[in-house]
């Protein structure tokens, strides 16, 4: 991975790879946080910001702790904390400085804990071997390629509120059916650039 | 509260409170691996394992853990439990462990290991949250497992690596055998048979509850 310029990552991860329609993470909340418009952004600007500060983190803590003491495999648990102590400090240091934006971000950080897309993008970074620079790229790039399919989604998802749904798809069914048609939209982004 | 039997615990998993189909819980990190039957097997028994064991372990702390650092407890526990299965898996079926790559490590942020530790475990006995594990445990595996397996064959035209759909396609004529739906191994297929399940799983519970009233 050590060629690859991070921009081609930073947009590879937001359009061909994208981390919810294509790995499926962080479906959890897009599922149940994707009704309105404006919490949808509120979320989706939550987690790029987690998710480009917790890559850097962690990759530190992977590559300058975890490996030199030769105890990868303890990697998941040592990510957990990592970013259950980032949220918690990046929560307190929003309160502190700007009631604006706690009051319209501030409930969706607990949230994010136990976001998969944040613990699967570290994954992957580590997996993918990428270096400093790419980890970061790869960490903004995905967060904006989820707020983007969020967005997307909840845009679709008011118009819904007024179209007639078979009784049995109403809720998760048919917000699949669209992430579904979305993930095909998708894939012609792929000829663009390519990661993985 | 009526004290629970075993058996209700046992219903609720697998039909009436189904983790995927009801509680749409647990999605997020396991969609990416129904594309193959195998690994969806091995995903399936993994999250098994770490929803039991996690589950009898906080139901046994369930008086010790102070109620403000419980998540963190609980995330800790869960984690201990997944290094376990990606060390075994790593040692017995490598290439397995290899496929299912950053997926393993998923299972912490599965909704449903949490939900469980939260709803049931912390404040049930030991015994009953046990079985509750393995039984969420199940009732989220079959769901995928019939999800990987409608993937895998019409993906790939296999079942575990066997052909079927071939042999199929040759004995009722067609000489060209079966043709890939490369749609199927894609995120997309994931997605529709997803909401295929959950529509099908739906229509079936109120139909029961229509012929009941």
């Amino acid at each position: 991975m050590e060629g690859l310029s991070p921009w081609v990552i930073f947009f590879a991860s937001i359009f061909t790879g994208n981390i919810l329609l294509v790995y499926f993470l962080g479906m959890c909340s897009f599922l149940s946080v994707s009704k309105q418009v404006n919490t949808a952004l509120g979320l989706g600007l939550a987690v790029t910001f987690v998710l480009t500060i917790t890559s850097a983190l962690n990759y530190v803590v992977y590559f300058y702790v975890l490996e030199p003491l030769g105890i990868e495999y303890l990697r998941y648990i040592a990510f957990i904390v990592v970013i259950a102590a980032a949220v918690q400090l990046i929560e307190m240091v929003i309160e502190r400085f700007s009631e604006s934006l706690y009051i319209n971000l501030g409930i969706f950080l607990p949230l994010i804990t136990v976001n998969c897309a944040i613990l699967g993008v570290s994954l992957f970074m580590v997996i993918r071997n990428y270096t400093f620079i790419q980890s970061v790229m790869f960490g903004a790039g995905s967060g904006l390629g989820w707020l983007l399919a969020i967005l997307a989604m909840a845009g679709i998802r008011q118009r819904l509120n007024e179209s007639k749904i078979p009784a049995g798809l109403r809720g998760p069914g048919i917000v699949l059916i669209i992430s579904g048609m979305m993930a095909m939209a998708f894939i012609g982004f792929s000829g663009i650039v390519q990661i993985q | 509260m009526p004290k629970l039997k075993p058996i209700d615990v046992i219903r609720s998993a697998l039909w009436k409170n189904n983790p995927v189909t009801v509680q749409i819980l647990g999605i997020c990190s396991t969609l990416a691996v129904t594309n193959i039957f195998l690994n969806t097997l091995i995903m399936g028994l993994g999250l098994t394992f770490v929803t039991a064991f996690s589950s009898l372990t906080i139901s046994l702390m369930r008086n010790i853990i102070p109620p403000r650092v419980r998540m963190m407890v609980q995330t800790l526990v869960i984690a201990s439990f997944v290094v376990i299965v990606d060390i075994v898996l790593k040692a017995y079926v490598p290439n397995i462990s290899k496929a299912l790559g950053p997926y393993v490590g998923l299972i912490i942020t599965n909704c449903i290991i949490m939900g469980r530790l939260e709803a049931f475990a912390s404040s049930n006995k030991p015994s009953l949250a046990f079985l509750d594990g393995i039984m969420s445990g199940f009732g989220y595996s079959y769901v995928i497992l019939v999800i990987a397996f409608v993937r895998e064959l019409l993906g790939f035209g296999t079942i575990l690596g066997y052909q079927i759909m071939n042999p199929l396609m040759h004995a009722i004529g067609y000489s060209e055998g079966w043709i890939q739906w490369a749609f199927m191994i894609m995120a997309p297929g994931g997605f529709f048979m997803l909401a295929l399940f959950i529509w099908i799983a739906n229509n079936l519970a109120t139909h029961k509850i229509a012929h009941k009233g």
